[in-house]
């Protein structure tokens, strides 16, 4: 009976009041896909970070009039150094042919470039690609060298955009969020307001104040859940069209966005959505019943 | 039952205390006037009692429980054991007559089936019998007034505060509504009832306490409105 009671007065409450309800819950469904956004990111970073370091080379290209001695010397440099885990080298013509095929879509561009036109190389692959600096001052004075590149400085150049747009997001959730809640704190006054008749016989006659503020921070709750749904359908469809279709060749380059992460939002979302709402209405009653 | 032993209440920013020192003992089962004009503090009694507001120093006592340091989270089981009554009656006005009895025990986890056996009685007890599914607006301001006793009444408690229950009846509804008091007092229940209403105090001749700028002046048993 009670909970039938209680249940009523969530429905009762939302309808009352419908449109700050809407108000409420789309300012907490922006928030939270926000927010979603910004954790979903953070993981896709980390993620991509695991996968790229594994792969980091540093390049080291050779002059185009380097010699054999010192193509000689330099290998040796870069086998005998204990930082280094493997190596390979890499010919002009080699070069070129992936070059070709990297671009293959573009035949004018690869027609622009002569088969000489790019350097020889060596790729070599560090133990802990944290040393690079160590390695590239032991090499970088040898004859013959043209330029020691890392490619961890360029990710990291990438991650560094990416590590922006995550605290963009974070910043539009929390700011959306401190609308929410006032939200949620404003709806929740003018509900209590308008049932402080039966809220002063209730005190009146005793009932409890878990039994007075429950049906408050129910609805407050229940839209706050509802939030928390729409935020995730907004999250999932942004994947699904824009990740999934769009920018599919992207994609590729960024490893994909798992659906277990995507789903891992739902309970997330709906979890912060639920309690952000709860506390503020609590408080809110706090101040205003009095109770 | 009621104990007040020193008790003084200064609200924020008045000049002088709403009730200054005042020291009262009621026993169980005994029938309470508290009279005075406006502003003498009869309401302010009403409120520390029901631990509305609390003494700025003293001590009060209800039903053995030192009030002043009930903690709130117990205020609500502690006010269940006082049934009160208005001047404006405080119905639900969208609720019916037994709607609105039912909604006390509901709302302190009575079930439906307790509410019909005991709501039907209650209402019977205050003479509104066959009245049960009147709206308010639909009932006089005595029936009303009965329907608020009722809901007072409906839970046993062991004290009944009436706070210038009269206020808005006329003369012979008052008595009316009076002898419903009474009719409770008898059953074991202590009354304390607010009021200027001199004739009642005269008709009743019951205790009456006097207060007048927050002071006892006159405790009499048997009294009249002087």
């Amino acid at each position: 009976m009670r909970l039938k009671y209680v249940l009523n007065e969530v429905l009762v409450g939302l309808w009352r009041n419908v449109t700050m309800t809407v108000a409420m819950i789309i300012t907490m469904a922006v928030s939270l896909t926000m927010l979603g956004a910004s954790v979903l990111l953070y993981l896709q970073v980390d993620q991509m970070k695991n996968y790229y370091y594994g792969e980091i080379e540093v390049s080291i290209f050779l002059r185009s009039d380097v010699t054999d001695a010192q193509r000689q010397a330099i290998d040796q440099a870069i086998s005998s150094d204990p930082l280094v885990s493997n190596k390979t080298y890499e010919t002009r013509e080699e070069a070129f042919n992936r070059f070709k095929e990297l671009w293959q879509d573009s035949p004018d561009f690869v027609k622009s470039i002569g088969p000489n036109s790019l350097p020889e190389s060596f790729r070599v692959k560090l133990k802990d690609p944290e040393k690079y600096k160590a390695f590239a001052d032991k090499i970088q004075g040898m004859q013959g060298i043209q330029d020691v590149i890392d490619q961890r400085a360029l990710l990291e150049k990438v991650f560094k955009i990416f590590n922006a747009i995550q605290v963009i997001a974070l910043i539009v959730a929390i700011v959306m969020a401190l609308a929410a809640l006032l939200l949620v704190g404003n709806t929740i006054q003018v509900a209590a307001y308008s049932k402080r008749r039966e809220v002063a016989v209730m005190k009146l006659v005793g009932a409890s104040n878990w039994f007075i503020q429950s049906p408050f921070v129910l609805e407050a709750v229940v839209a706050g859940l509802i939030g928390a749904i729409l935020g995730f359908v907004a999250l999932f469809g942004f994947k699904i069209i824009v990740f999934d279709q769009r920018l599919q060749a992207l994609t590729n380059i960024l490893t994909p966005i798992h659906n277990s992460n995507v789903w891992l939002m739902l309970p997330l979302l709906a979890a912060v959505g639920a309690a952000v709402s709860a506390v503020t209405a609590w408080v809110t009653l706090r101040f205003y019943l009095k109770v | 039952m009621i104990q007040l032993e020193n008790v003084t209440k200064t609200y924020p920013k008045a000049s002088r205390p709403s009730l200054d020192n005042v020291s009262v003992g009621i026993e169980k089962g005994e029938f309470v006037f508290f009279i005075g004009p406006s502003g003498s503090g009869k309401s302010t009694m009403i409120k520390l009692l029901l631990h509305e507001v609390q003494p700025t120093s003293g001590k009060v006592v209800v039903n053995a429980k030192d009030v002043t340091t009930l903690r709130s989270w117990k205020i609500p089981h502690f006010r269940r054991s006082i049934g009160c009554v208005f001047q404006d009656f405080r119905l639900l006005p969208n609720r019916t007559a037994y709607e609105n009895v039912a909604f006390a025990l509901e709302v302190i986890g009575k079930t439906q089936a307790v509410a019909r056996r005991v709501v039907p009685e209650v209402l019977e007890l205050v003479g509104l019998g066959g009245k049960e599914h009147r709206y308010p607006h639909e009932l006089s301001g005595g029936e009303q007034q009965r329907v608020a006793v009722a809901r007072a009444f409906v839970n046993r408690p062991l004290i009944l505060l009436a706070d210038e229950p009269t206020g808005n009846l006329d003369p012979d509804t008052s008595i009316e509504i009076m002898r419903l008091l009474d009719r409770i007092n008898r059953t074991g229940t202590t009354v304390v009832m607010v009021t200027h209403d001199s004739n009642i105090v005269n008709q009743m001749r019951r205790r009456v306490i006097e207060i007048e700028s927050g002071r006892i002046v006159r405790d009499q048993a048997r009294g009249v409105y002087g």
